[in-house]
C-alpha cells in the first residue's frame, strides 16, 4: 500500500539575494512520522518550513518549479485549504501575556475558524491533553517558560492539523520540560495512527540528541538536505565500529590513539575517547591498546566496543560529503 | 596532571547558600574544582545554577557558607575574580559592525590588555588568522562562537565560565570548539560549563547536578551512567505503544516510564527482571517484543535525579 503523504514536496528553493537559504529540497513525510529536520544554525531549517506552512513564496526555479502538497493539497494553488491542515509553531510565537490561558486559546480557536459551540469542548480537550487544564484562569504572562511552550503548542494543534510543524521547540528548553515536551509530540503522532487519523509531525532541532527520538532524520546544511534516513538505519551506514577507552591521562590517549592503525578518528570527551574503527579491526586495535597505552604511562580503566551514536555516524558523513 | 596537582583549587565552596526572602535558591553547596578541569553544571529552571555562579562571580553575596575562586574570596575580592575570569554566553556579545580583529581589540580594552602581539595569538589560537580583516556579522555560526571564545580569553584567564556554548552549531564545528576548549585546559585554564544539554554535559570531565538549589551530585559522565541511577535501565519494544506505555506507568515495579520515538524506556529498582516486568506487560495485553536491559544515559540520570517524583 502507498504511504499517505502530508508532506510530499520537491525542489524547495529559496534565495534571499545571493544567500541560498534553501536550495532544491526534496522533502516527504508519511502518516505516523516524526520527522526531524536536523542541522546548525543557518542550514536552512527555518526557512524550509516556512516554506512548507506558505509564510514564504519558493524562489521558482528554472526548469523545475517548486511543488509543495501537504496532504494533498497545493500550497501555492490553494493555500488557504492546505494551511488548515497544517498547525504551525515558529521559533518564537507570541501568546497575549494579559490574557488568560483560556482566553488566549480562545483567540486562537476563533482566528482558526472555530464554530462558537465547538470551540469549549475542543480548547478543554487541547488544554488536558497537554496539562494546562488546572491553569485555565492563570495570566500568561505568569506562567513558566514551559507551560507557556506547552500553551504555544496548545494554540497550534486547536483546530485538529493533521500536519504539526515546529521550529525548534525545546532551544532554551531545560531537559526536564524538554522531555515532558516530547512525550507530547510523540503521543500525538502515536494516537493519531490509532485513530485511523493520519498525523504527522516535523520538528527541526540542531541538537543531535533529539534525532533517536524521531522515525527519520534529515540533516541539513547550507541550504542542501545532505543526508536522510531513520536513526536505526543510520546506525547501520557507519562502517565502522567505536570503540570507548576511559581512563587517564586523556590528552595523551588521545596523541596516542589517534597514531593507532585501524583508528580512522578518535573523538575526545569529557572523562572518554570514542575511537572510530575501520570494520573488523575492532578486536585487534583494543588487544593492541591495552599493550601500548599501559607501557606509555596511560592508566586504562575501561577498553570496550558500544554501539555507535548518532552524533559519531552524521560526523563520518559529513566528513565524506 | 602532578605539576598541576600541586596548585590550590581553581573553584573551592563550603556550605554556600542563599536565601531570597523565604525561597532558599541555594542550599550549603560543598565543591572544589582542580585547574584544568572541565566541570558541567547541570539542572532545571529555578534548581539554582545561576544564583550558584552569581555568587562565585561575587555578583550576589551568599547568605551562608564561603567561597574561593582562585584563591580569591568571593566576597571580599569579587573584582580581582572578575578580572581573572573569562565568560562566554550563548548568545555573545559581538560586534556585529567590527571585524573579528576589531571585536578582539575592543574586549583587549576593556581589560587593560596592552599587548598587539596578544591579539595575533589570539586569532592564532582560535583558527581566525585568516578572517581577521571580516566582519563577524558575517562570520558562520561555528567561527562567531570561537571568536567569541577569543573574546573571552584576550585577558588570559585562568577560569572561564561557559553558558550553552555550542549550542546551534553544526557537530564538526562543535567538536572543533572542544578540541579547543581542550588545549586550553590543557594549558592549566579551568572551564565551568553550564548547559541543559546532554550533548554538551559529555564533553566535560566532571558534572554537577542542581535540583531546588542542592548538589544532588558530582562526578564522571561515566561514573554516573553507571552509579547515580537508583535502579535499571530498559529499553522495551512492544506494538502498539501507547498501551504499553500505559501498562508500564501503572506497574508498582516501574519508577519512570518514557516513549523514545519507535520504543520505550523503563527504569525500574534494581531487584526487577526481565521476566517479572514482561509478566506485568502481559497482564495488561502488550506483551513485550523485545525486552533489554541497557546502559542508562547521562540524560535517563538527570532526568531520574532532577524530576519531581
Amino acid at each position: 500500500m502507498m504511504p499517505e503523504y502530508l508532506i510530499d514536496a520537491s525542489n524547495l528553493r529559496k534565495h534571499f539575494g545571493g544567500l541560498h537559504a534553501v536550495d532544491g529540497v526534496d522533502l516527504r513525510v508519511a502518516s505516523g512520522e516524526i520527522y526531524g529536520l536536523m542541522g546548525p544554525d543557518g542550514a536552512g531549517k527555518t526557512t524550509t518550513i516556512r516554506l512548507l506552512c506558505g509564510a514564504l513564496q519558493p524562489t521558482a526555479g528554472k526548469e523545475q518549479p517548486t511543488q509543495i502538497l501537504i496532504g494533498g493539497v497545493d500550497m501555492l494553488r490553494q493555500t488557504e485549504l492546505a494551511r488548515q491542515q497544517i498547525g504551525y509553531l515558529p521559533q518564537r510565537f507570541s501568546l497575549y501575556e494579559d490574557l488568560t490561558v483560556l482566553e488566549n486559546i480562545h483567540f486562537f480557536a476563533q482566528a482558526r475558524g472555530l464554530q462558537d459551540r465547538d470551540w469549549r469542548p475542543r480548547c478543554m480537550e487541547i488544554l488536558q491533553f497537554v496539562g494546562l487544564a488546572e491553569f485555565l484562569d492563570r495570566r500568561t504572562g505568569h506562567l513558566s517558560g514551559g507551560m507557556k511552550q506547552k500553551l504555544g503548542l496548545a494554540a497550534a494543534l486547536v483546530h485538529r492539523p493533521r500536519l504539526l510543524l515546529l521550529d525548534e521547540p525545546t532551544t532554551g528548553v531545560d531537559p526536564v520540560t524538554r522531555q515532558d515536551f516530547w512525550q507530547l509530540i510523540i503521543r500525538l503522532a502515536a494516537e493519531g495512527n490509532q485513530n485511523g487519523r493520519s498525523t504527522a509531525v516535523l520538528i527541526s532541532t540542531p541538537y543531535m540528541d533529539e534525532a533517536a527520538r524521531c522515525t527519520r532524520v534529515g540533516f541539513m546544511r547550507q541550504g542542501h538536505l545532505v543526508v536522510e534516513d531513520t536513526p536505526a538505519r543510520l546506525r547501520t551506514r557507519l562502517q565502522a565500529q567505536v570503540v570507548e577507552v576511559v581512563g587517564r591521562p586523556l590528552p595523551l590517549m588521545r596523541r596516542l590513539t589517534s597514531k593507532e592503525p585501524g583508528v580512522e578518528d578518535v573523538q575526545m570527551f569529557g572523562d572518554r575517547l570514542h575511537l572510530r574503527v575501520q570494520e573488523g579491526q575492532a578486536e585487534a586495535v583494543m588487544e593492541h591498546l591495552n599493550q601500548v597505552l599501559p607501557e606509555q604511562g596511560c592508566q586504562i580503566s575501561r577498553l570496550r566496543t558500544i554501539p555507535a551514536q548518532l552524533e559519531d555516524i552524521f560526523i563520518s558523513l559529513l566528513e565524506i560529503k | 596532571m602532578t605539576d598541576q596537582a600541586a596548585h590550590s583549587p581553581a573553584i573551592t565552596t563550603k556550605d554556600l547558600s542563599r536565601r531570597f526572602g523565604e525561597f532558599l535558591a541555594v542550599d550549603r553547596v560543598t565543591f572544589t574544582v582542580q585547574p584544568g578541569e572541565v566541570v558541567g553544571y547541570l539542572g532545571p529552571n529555578g534548581s539554582g545554577k545561576t544564583t550558584t555562579i552569581r555568587m562565585l562571580l561575587g555578583l550576589l553575596r551568599p547568605s551562608a557558607g564561603t567561597g574561593q575562586v582562585l584563591d580569591y574570596d568571593i566576597v571580599q575580592q569579587s573584582e580581582q575574580i572578575r578580572a581573572k575570569v573569562g565568560y562566554m554566553s550563548q548568545k555573545f556579545a559581538l560586534y556585529q559592525e567590527l571585524t573579528a580583529r576589531e571585536n578582539l581589540a575592543f574586549y583587549a580594552g576593556v581589560y587593560g590588555v596592552r599587548q598587539r602581539q596578544r591579539i595575533d595569538e589570539v586569532l592564532e589560537l582560535v583558527g581566525l588568522k585568516d578572517q581577521e580583516r571580516q566582519r563577524a556579522g558575517e562570520l558562520p555560526v561555528g567561527w562567531r562562537q570561537r571568536l567569541a571564545l577569543g573574546t573571552a580569553i584576550v585577558h588570559q584567564p585562568r577560569l572561564l565560565f561557559l553558558d550553552e556554548p555550542t549550542s546551534g552549531v553544526d557537530p564538526l564545528a562543535r567538536r572543533a570548539f572542544w578540541d579547543l576548549i581542550y588545549t586550553l585546559v590543557e594549558g592549566g585554564v579551568t572551564a565551568f560549563v553550564t548547559t541543559h544539554y546532554m550533548d554538551e554535559a559529555e564533553y566535560c570531565g566532571r558534572v554537577g547536578i542542581m535540583r531546588d538549589g542542592r548538589l544532588l551530585a558530582f562526578n564522571t559522565p561515566s561514573w554516573l551512567k553507571q552509579n547515580a541511577l537508583p535502579g535499571l535501565a530498559w529499553d522495551v519494544y512492544a506494538e502498539p505503544l501507547l498501551p504499553a506505555l500505559n501498562a508500564l506507568e501503572a506497574c508498582t515495579c516501574v519508577l519512570r516510564a518514557g516513549l523514545v520515538s519507535d520504543h520505550l524506556r523503563a527504569i525500574t529498582p534494581p531487584d526487577v527482571d526481565a521476566t517479572e516486568l514482561q509478566a506485568r506487560l502481559v497482564e495488561a495485553g502488550t506483551p513485550a517484543v523485545h525486552l533489554e536491559q541497557v546502559e542508562p544515559t547521562l540524560e535517563d540520570v538527570f532526568l531520574a535525579l532532577a524530576s519531581h517524583n
